[in-house]
């Protein structure tokens, strides 16, 4: 095999004083798509937030595409598409607006050029949100903004898309968009590694699932099929907002 | 026009445009970013520069831009190093600010607090010729980073975390966005004063809102509007004598109240625009039946 996109060594990382991973070994080859799944506070956000930088590493080692992170420049291969919160910017945008800052990736300093403005137009076209892109990002739905985040990663043209829990809070017209618009971007070749909540409407798309509890690995390798991650061993899965003793809904909604 | 025939309200004018543009440019990147108060914060520390200014005879407009630098860089360290005091840090900075301008101004000879009285509320018949150089390059280095780099900008106000990920120094692009505002102080204290600068740089941002739907109308809006209320209540403080940064400050917000009035009626006309270009057929309705079976075979 090739070498991989992205590959964490022993990766230990603290919040505070508390240890969020314990030493996790995480591998993602080009082409794959690996599922980070586990429950709240299993270190999941954290594990992808170390290899992009975002969260410091107080021991192991995190490269991409071979390169240790520290010395990694090439930004322009990597889409980012962050937890989706209400975090609005104070001032309106549009949806063109924000999904060109992702092209920035690209251009850097320089000018936005026709290429520019064009890589814009298929990013949106993509998530399908091209009829909407003279529209205010407030004006639209939870799963309409998620696609415009989806949108503003894919249009530097990356070549590994992170995403932090895509599904979370997406109507399910948009959950089938996005699976859409995933298995579009794997056909091409890209690398994807996701944090799920559960496996939902992406299952077909995923090589591989790598099960997170306590910031320690707890399973890698083919995602659980038909009985759901639930049945893993040792799988807790939290539902803070649920009522003690209720089953867990199974609505393909993400909770 | 008779206002125009004198030489310092020439001056005043023209300072009176640059900080029309430059306030509004800068403070939609702050309210971007939800940093409102911090033209008043710099606006603060600022004094301590004028004081300096009189204390060694130097030009209080470039003693002031040396100092709220030297602030808002503070102010940035402040926000990346100390999480959790970060506010009394800054809260003692301005304060100190404050007062080490009253301080430094009463040390200097024949200096008192009157002098100062110009800077926190705007005087038009005391922009110099000097003054107006100084403004002018000043401002001409604000337009240039708030238009040159509105796409960067844009992205690092907007997400800095994703700004980040692309690869932007977003660190470097932080900084420059406080130096910038601190300059655009200094351009402002002559007209509007250090006390209401802050104002000008939110308040026609707020009020460009109302009607726009994207970042860059409401860049040009808001900076319509600050060129029009600063012509505005400089012309008004010249006929009436007037203070001119309480006036153009009131006009702002006159502004802002007759845009939201006006934001009411459009968004309802808006609305109706779009339920008649979608008659019916909601998209999501029709998705439901695809994914529930992908749903069916997940939760066995």
């Amino acid at each position: 095999m090739t070498e991989p996109v992205i590959a964490l060594r022993g990766v230990r990382a603290e919040l505070g004083s508390r240890p969020v991973l314990r030493g996790i070994d995480l591998t993602v080859h080009r082409g794959e798509v690996v599922a980070l799944l586990g429950a709240n506070g299993s270190g999941k956000s954290t594990a992808v937030r170390s290899v992009i930088g975002q969260v410091p590493v107080s021991a192991g080692e995190v490269d991409l595409f071979g390169v240790p992170r520290r010395r990694f420049r090439d930004w322009a291969r990597v889409g980012y598409v962050p937890q989706r919160t209400t975090a609005a910017g104070g001032v309106p945008a549009t949806v063109t607006e924000v999904v060109s800052s992702g092209r920035l990736a690209r251009t850097r300093f320089g000018l936005f050029r026709r290429a520019d403005r064009e890589a814009v137009r298929q990013a949106l076209e993509l998530v399908g949100m091209a009829d909407r892109a003279k529209d205010s990002v407030d004006a639209l739905s939870g799963g309409q903004h998620q696609r415009v985040l989806i949108a503003r990663a894919l249009a530097a043209a990356p070549e590994l898309l992170i995403m932090d829990e895509p599904m979370a809070g997406v109507d399910l017209a948009s959950q089938a968009i996005l699976a859409d618009t995933l298995r579009h971007q794997v056909s091409e070749g890209a690398t994807v590694l996701l944090v799920l909540h559960e496996l939902g409407p992406l299952e077909p798309l995923i090589d591989r699932a790598v099960v997170l509890r306590d910031g320690c690995v707890l399973h890698d390798g083919p995602p659980p099929k038909a009985v759901g991650q639930h049945a893993l061993p040792g799988h807790d899965h939290v539902h803070p907002h649920a009522p003690a003793g209720t089953e867990p809904i199974r609505t393909g909604l993400l909770s | 026009m008779e206002i125009l025939d004198y030489a310092f309200m020439q001056r005043a004018l023209l300072a009176a445009v640059l900080v029309g543009i430059t306030a509004p440019a800068v403070g939609i990147y702050l309210v971007q970013r939800r940093q409102a108060l911090m033209g008043d914060g710099i606006g603060h520390v600022a004094m301590t520069g004028v004081g300096l200014g009189f204390l060694l005879s130097w030009s209080p407009v470039w003693m002031a831009t040396l100092v709220s630098v030297l602030g808002a860089l503070f102010m940035e360290l402040v926000r990346w190093y100390a999480k959790t005091r970060g506010d009394i840090a800054l809260a003692m900075l301005f304060y100190g600010g404050m007062a080490g301008g009253v301080m430094f101004i009463n040390l200097a000879p024949g200096g008192s607090t009157t002098n100062l009285s110009s800077f926190l509320f705007g005087s038009l018949s005391t922009v110099s010729e000097s003054d107006v150089t100084s403004i002018c390059l000043l401002a001409a280095f604000v337009v240039l980073i708030t238009v040159g780099l509105r796409r960067q900008l844009f992205a690092v106000s907007q997400d800095e975390e994703f700004a980040r990920v692309t690869g932007l120094p977003v660190r470097f692009l932080n900084l420059l966005t406080a130096i910038t505002a601190a300059v655009t102080v200094s351009v402002a204290m002559r007209v509007v004063g250090l006390l209401l600068v802050s104002a000008l740089m939110v308040v026609p941002v707020a009020a460009a809102q109302q009607l726009t739907r994207s970042f860059a109308a409401t860049f040009a809006i808001a900076v319509a509007i600050g060129v029009s209320v600063t012509i505005g209540g400089t012309v008004t403080s010249y006929y009436q004598d007037v203070p001119p940064g309480a006036t153009i400050v009131l006009l702002t917000i006159g502004a802002f109240i007759a845009l939201t009035a006006l934001a009411a009626p459009l968004a309802r006309r808006r609305a109706r625009a779009l339920a008649a270009a979608q008659p019916g057929g909601d998209p999501a309705e029709c998705a439901i039946p695809a994914t529930r079976k992908d749903r069916d075979e997940v939760g066995a």
